[in-house]
């Protein structure tokens, strides 16, 4: 087996051939720090490794290589997000070097929602280089030893290197495609969007299996639980990229009254079932959205507990 | 062309408020195209200036020209008879337009009268959509001819992102998403293979991001 590229803990999990289990985290909108290590604590040792999401919605937070970094403090793997959003490619490079420098040995490349979602919808946004190219860049710093201008990295950051696929935004035919184009970059690992319309997913793994991406790439798949019907319906109508079938908001529906959460959770569980078989899955990336209190319950009833020591 | 819409009216007012003699200057040239800038735009700005100076009570003196292009300083001598007997002057071209006038007219006071939108072209009667955002360095055949740096919210060059829904952009219902067109095309056009290859980042020397810019070509340099 080949060195490892970076040796974090998820990667010694994935390269171990576990079934990897991820969560995610939002900093706070303020310094709240004790509030983010409370949320992080609910995950600690329930997850290989914790999202750190970069301003998430473009709703200003803590920087999240600093939530990041807090988390690392309190025992807490990070994968630290970063969006092509709010740097140009010299913040980037510089962050990339800051973040691996103190410590942080996951991090996931995107794009970043647009500003106009945000509570600054009047900023300027940046968007020097994109997703594709920030995978890249960080691939060429730790393999290379290079910046984006060829000059030598003093030290390489040697970065195990994520990447988000949405199976279900459009064109669907391109994005298994994209998703290739993502691993040729540089991408070890893959989260994909939030899984609801399970057909499709099974058929975008299917052309990712016969492509042999999976081969190539550890492909995560996204599960977030439903917590109401609203939430079905806002992710159904409001986010653009999301798939909600018609079919699980009836089901969340008859649940009756106090038991939609519970049935929404019954969804995952059966959705984090069917992955640990499906083929080209190499584990669930589980985004409980301001429910991180619930995820020890959920990794418990997944059977996904206790998480691998490696 | 470059498209551009008039600054409410009651914007202008308070810019000019404080003047008698104003001149209102329009362009032959884009603005004229876009139904903003024209000589037509002229009558109807200097007429609204001068009804809302009896209105109230004040003896607002407004006078009408439209220049054969504001970015053509031939053209802007024109003016020099004229701009002496105003003590402001209102351009509705381009934003190139008052920066010419002002430069060639040091002493006179200019305002813009139009917000200059973008580099594009009309669509259908009536709507004028972004085409090119200058970025110096064209390379749409590499999408089929369509351009992501223009075009795409967050100028992708390797799109389209995950915010792509049924042919629109996240941002909004209202706005194609033109990664969507640009795979829809490329397999059309048996090209497909052509967007899996990576683009690197792109150099913005030639852009925006590179400096004010200008264009000498020496062969037309007197």
């Amino acid at each position: 087996m080949s060195e490892l590229k970076a040796g974090s803990n998820l990667e010694k999990v994935l390269r171990a051939g576990h079934f990897a289990f991820t969560g995610e985290c939002g900093p706070p909108q303020g310094a709240n720090v004790e509030h983010l290590i409370e949320k992080g604590n609910h995950l600690k040792g329930v997850v290989d490794a914790v999202n750190v999401t970069d301003n998430q919605t473009a709703v200003v937070r803590m920087s999240s290589w600093a939530a990041s970094l807090i988390l690392l403090e309190h025992g807490i793997e990070p994968n630290f997000q970063m969006v092509c959003r709010d740097r140009n490619r010299l913040a980037i490079q510089s962050d990339i070097l800051g973040a691996y420098s103190m410590g942080l040995r996951n991090m996931l490349c995107l794009s970043g929602d647009h500003q106009s979602f945000g509570n600054h919808p009047e900023s300027k946004n940046v968007y020097d280089i994109d997703s594709m190219q920030l995978i890249h860049t960080v691939k060429t710093m730790r393999d290379e030893g290079k910046f984006l201008n060829g000059s030598d990295v003093d030290v390489a950051p040697k970065f195990f290197i994520g990447a988000a696929s949405n199976p279900f935004a459009e064109p669907f035919d391109f994005r298994v495609y994209r998703l290739a184009k993502k691993i040729d970059a540089g991408a070890d690992f893959v989260q994909t969007q939030c899984i609801y319309n399970m057909d499709k997913f099974r058929e975008f793994m299917k052309r990712a299996v016969d492509m042999g991406l999976h081969e190539k790439c550890y492909i995560l798949a996204g599960v977030t639980p439903m917590k109401s019907v609203g939430m079905a319906l806002y992710m159904s109508k409001q986010v653009p990229g999301m798939d909600v079938p018609e079919s699980l908001i009836k089901r969340l529906r008859g649940a009756g009254k106090g038991k939609v959460a519970e049935e929404g959770i019954k969804f995952a569980l059966e959705q984090i079932e069917e992955f640990k078989e499906m083929e080209g899955v190499a584990g669930v990336h589980l985004m409980a959205i301001e429910w991180e209190h619930k995820v020890p319950e959920i990794a418990e009833r997944a059977g996904v507990l206790p998480r691998p020591v490696v | 062309m470059i498209v551009a819409e008039s600054k409410p009216i009651k914007e202008l007012l308070e810019m000019v408020k404080d003047f008698k003699k104003i001149l209102v200057v329009g362009c032959k040239g884009c603005v004229t195209v876009c139904n903003v800038g024209g000589a037509k735009e002229v009558g109807i700005l200097a007429s609204s200036l001068r009804i809302h100076g009896r209105k109230e009570g004040r003896d607002v003196v407004v006078g009408e020209h439209t220049l054969e292009r504001q970015c053509d300083p031939e053209y802007i001598d024109e003016l020099e008879e004229i701009v002496g007997d105003y003590d402001a002057v209102i351009s509705i071209a381009c934003g190139v337009g008052p920066q010419f006038l002002s430069e060639r007219y040091p002493e006179k006071k200019v305002f813009p009268g139009v917000n200059t939108k973008f580099m594009g072209g009309a669509v259908e009667h009536g709507v004028w959509a972004e085409r090119c955002a200058g970025c110096g360095t064209c390379a749409i055949h590499l999408f089929g001819g369509l351009c992501p740096i223009a075009r795409c919210s967050k100028s992708l060059l390797n799109g389209p992102c995950g915010g792509s829904s049924h042919g629109k952009c996240e941002i909004s219902k209202d706005v194609d998403c033109i990664w969507d067109m640009i795979v829809n095309k490329m397999t059309e056009q048996g090209r497909l293979s052509e967007l899996l290859e990576f683009r690197p980042p792109k150099s913005w020397t030639t852009a925006r991001d590179g400096g004010p810019r200008k264009m000498i070509r020496e062969e037309l340099v007197k």
